[in-house]
C-alpha cells in the first residue's frame, strides 16, 4: 500500500501558493476541512480562487480566509451567511461566480471523471445560462456547463486509512467526494486515521486513488450554524 | 380569514401521495412535514445529502454532522441514507424526486419563478433552487399572495432575475390555490376559508381565470 500519511495540516498544505485554485468540501460549516483552513490562514497565501458551496461565516470556515483578504474569487452556490463576504462582494474587492448547486457538484465530479463538459437544464432562461451554448434534448433546452478542476482539493472525512481511502459521516459527506476526485493534489483531513486493512472495503466512500495526502486533524470544532432542537416535554 | 404559514403548509400536505419522495425548500415548505395526512408515507430528501429526514433533534442530541439544506440540525429516520452532492442532484435532475415545494418572491402566469436575487439588495445565491425547478415534474410554490408592501407576487411577468422558466405547476398562498395552465394564466381552484373571490382578484396582478363556482379549502 502507498503510504500517504503526513503529520500535520501545514505539511499537507505544502505547495499551495498564492494565485492557485482550491476546492474545499463542506456544506455550510458541515464537513469543512477546518484544520487546513487554519493552516492556509497561517501560510498567508493570497489571491486564491476558492470553489466551495458556501463561504463560511464571519469567524469560521472560509470566513477566516475572507477576513485576511486571501480570497480573490469565490465559486459557490449560496453565500448568504457572511457579512464580510457581502461587503467585499458589493465593493468589488471579491469576484463571485454563483452557480446552481447541482451544476457545481457535477462540474467537480465531471472534472475528476475526465468529462470536459455536460448539458443540464438548470439555469436555462436565467442569468446563469447567459453566453452558454444551448441544445435541445428530448424537447427540452439544456445549457453547456464545463468541468472544474483545482490545483488542490481539500476534503474532510470521518475515517481514513494511510492509503487514502475515506469514509464520511452523516451529511458531512456533501461536496467532499466529488471534490476529492477533482484535485490535481487532493488533501484529506480525517478525525480518525487507521492502517490499511482496518476499514471494510465495502464501506469506503472515496477510493484512495483520488487522495494524495492524508492526516489526522488536530482539532475539530464542528461548529453548528443553525442549532434547531425540540424540547423533551414537547 | 386568510391562512397563516401553517395553514398554507397544511393545504400543500393534502397534495402528498403515498410513496412519493419529496424535497421541501426553506421557510413555509419546511412546515409541510408537520402535516402529513394519516396513512400517507412519504420520504423527505434534503439536497445536501439525506433521504429519510426526520424531525429536529431533542435538545442535547443535536449532531453537527447531521443537518438539512437550511443548515438546521435534524435527525434521520430508520431506513434513512446519506449521499454526496452529486448523487443528490442526480436524484433531482434525474426526476427521481416526485414533488418539490419551494418558496418564491415572484411567480408569473406562465410558470416562471424568481426567488434567488434582488439586484443591488440581496445576492445570496440560488443554492439548489435552479436545479430543482429545472428538473422537477411537479413543483408547488408556497408563499404569501402579496409582498410586505401589499403588492401581488403573482404577476404577468417576473420583474426579478429568474430562477427557472415555465416550471411552476401550482401555487398555494394565504388566499388561494391556483393551477398554472399550460397556455398561461392562474386558474383559481380553491379559496382560503372566508376569503372571497373578489379579494383574490384584487390581490392578483397576473391573469386570473375564475370559474363561476370556486370552492373553499377544506383543511
Amino acid at each position: 500500500m502507498i503510504n500517504k500519511e503526513v503529520k500535520s495540516a501545514l505539511e499537507a498544505c505544502q505547495g499551495i501558493k498564492s494565485g492557485m485554485t482550491l476546492m474545499l468540501g463542506g456544506f455550510g460549516l458541515c464537513g469543512i476541512p477546518e484544520n487546513c483552513i487554519s493552516a492556509l490562514v497561517e501560510m498567508k497565501v493570497n489571491d486564491l480562487t476558492c470553489i466551495s458551496n458556501n463561504a463560511g461565516v464571519d469567524d469560521f470556515g472560509l470566513g477566516l480566509l475572507l477576513k485576511q483578504r486571501q480570497i480573490k474569487k469565490m465559486i459557490s452556490s449560496y453565500v448568504g451567511e457572511n457579512d464580510e463576504f457581502e461587503r467585499q462582494m458589493l465593493s468589488g474587492e471579491l469576484e463571485v461566480d454563483l452557480i446552481p448547486q447541482g451544476s457545481l457538484a457535477e462540474r467537480c465530479r465531471a472534472g475528476g471523471a475526465g468529462i470536459p463538459a455536460f448539458f443540464t437544464p438548470a439555469g436555462y432562461g436565467t442569468e446563469v445560462g447567459e453566453g452558454k451554448e444551448v441544445r435541445e434534448f428530448n424537447g427540452k433546452p439544456h445549457i453547456l456547463e464545463q468541468a472544474l478542476l483545482a490545483d488542490f482539493a481539500i476534503v474532510k472525512a470521518w475515517k481514513g486509512d494511510t492509503a487514502g481511502n475515506l469514509i464520511y459521516k452523516g451529511t458531512a459527506r456533501n461536496f467532499n467526494p466529488p471534490m476529492a476526485m477533482a484535485g490535481k493534489i487532493t488533501i484529506a483531513e480525517v478525525e480518525e486515521l487507521v492502517q490499511p486493512g482496518e476499514l471494510d472495503p465495502n464501506h469506503v466512500h472515496t477510493p484512495g486513488i483520488f487522495v494524495q495526502r492524508i492526516f489526522k486533524g488536530q482539532k475539530f470544532e464542528k461548529r453548528i450554524e443553525q442549532r434547531t432542537v425540540i424540547t423533551k416535554d414537547h | 380569514m386568510s391562512l397563516d404559514k401553517n395553514g398554507i403548509a397544511k393545504r400543500i400536505a393534502q397534495e402528498l401521495i403515498d410513496g412519493w419522495y419529496v424535497n421541501l425548500g426553506i421557510g413555509i415548505p419546511t412546515l409541510v412535514a408537520n402535516h402529513i395526512p394519516k396513512g400517507i408515507n412519504v420520504e423527505f430528501q434534503s439536497e445536501n445529502g439525506i433521504l429519510g429526514m426526520g424531525p429536529f433533534p431533542f435538545d442535547g442530541e443535536e449532531d453537527a454532522d447531521l443537518i438539512n439544506a437550511g443548515k438546521q440540525t435534524i435527525t434521520a429516520l430508520p431506513g434513512a441514507v446519506y449521499f454526496d452532492s452529486s448523487t443528490s442532484f442526480s436524484m433531482i435532475r434525474g426526476q427521481h424526486v416526485q414533488l418539490t415545494v419551494l418558496g418564491a418572491m415572484e411567480v408569473s402566469e406562465n410558470g416562471d419563478i424568481a426567488n434567488w436575487k434582488i439586484p443591488g439588495k440581496m445576492v445570496k445565491g440560488m443554492g439548489g433552487a435552479m436545479d430543482l425547478v429545472a428538473s422537477a415534474d411537479n413543483i408547488i410554490v408556497a408563499m404569501m399572495h402579496t409582498n410586505k408592501a401589499g403588492e401581488s407576487k403573482l404577476l404577468e411577468q417576473c420583474s426579478l432575475p429568474l430562477t427557472g422558466v415555465n416550471c411552476v405547476k401550482k401555487v398555494v398562498t394565504n388566499l388561494a390555490v391556483m393551477e398554472i395552465l399550460p397556455e398561461g394564466g392562474f386558474k383559481l381552484i380553491e379559496r382560503a376559508p372566508g376569503v372571497s373571490v373578489e379579494q383574490i382578484i384584487k390581490a392578483t396582478r397576473g391573469k386570473l381565470i375564475v370559474d363561476a363556482e370556486v370552492p373553499e379549502m377544506v383543511l
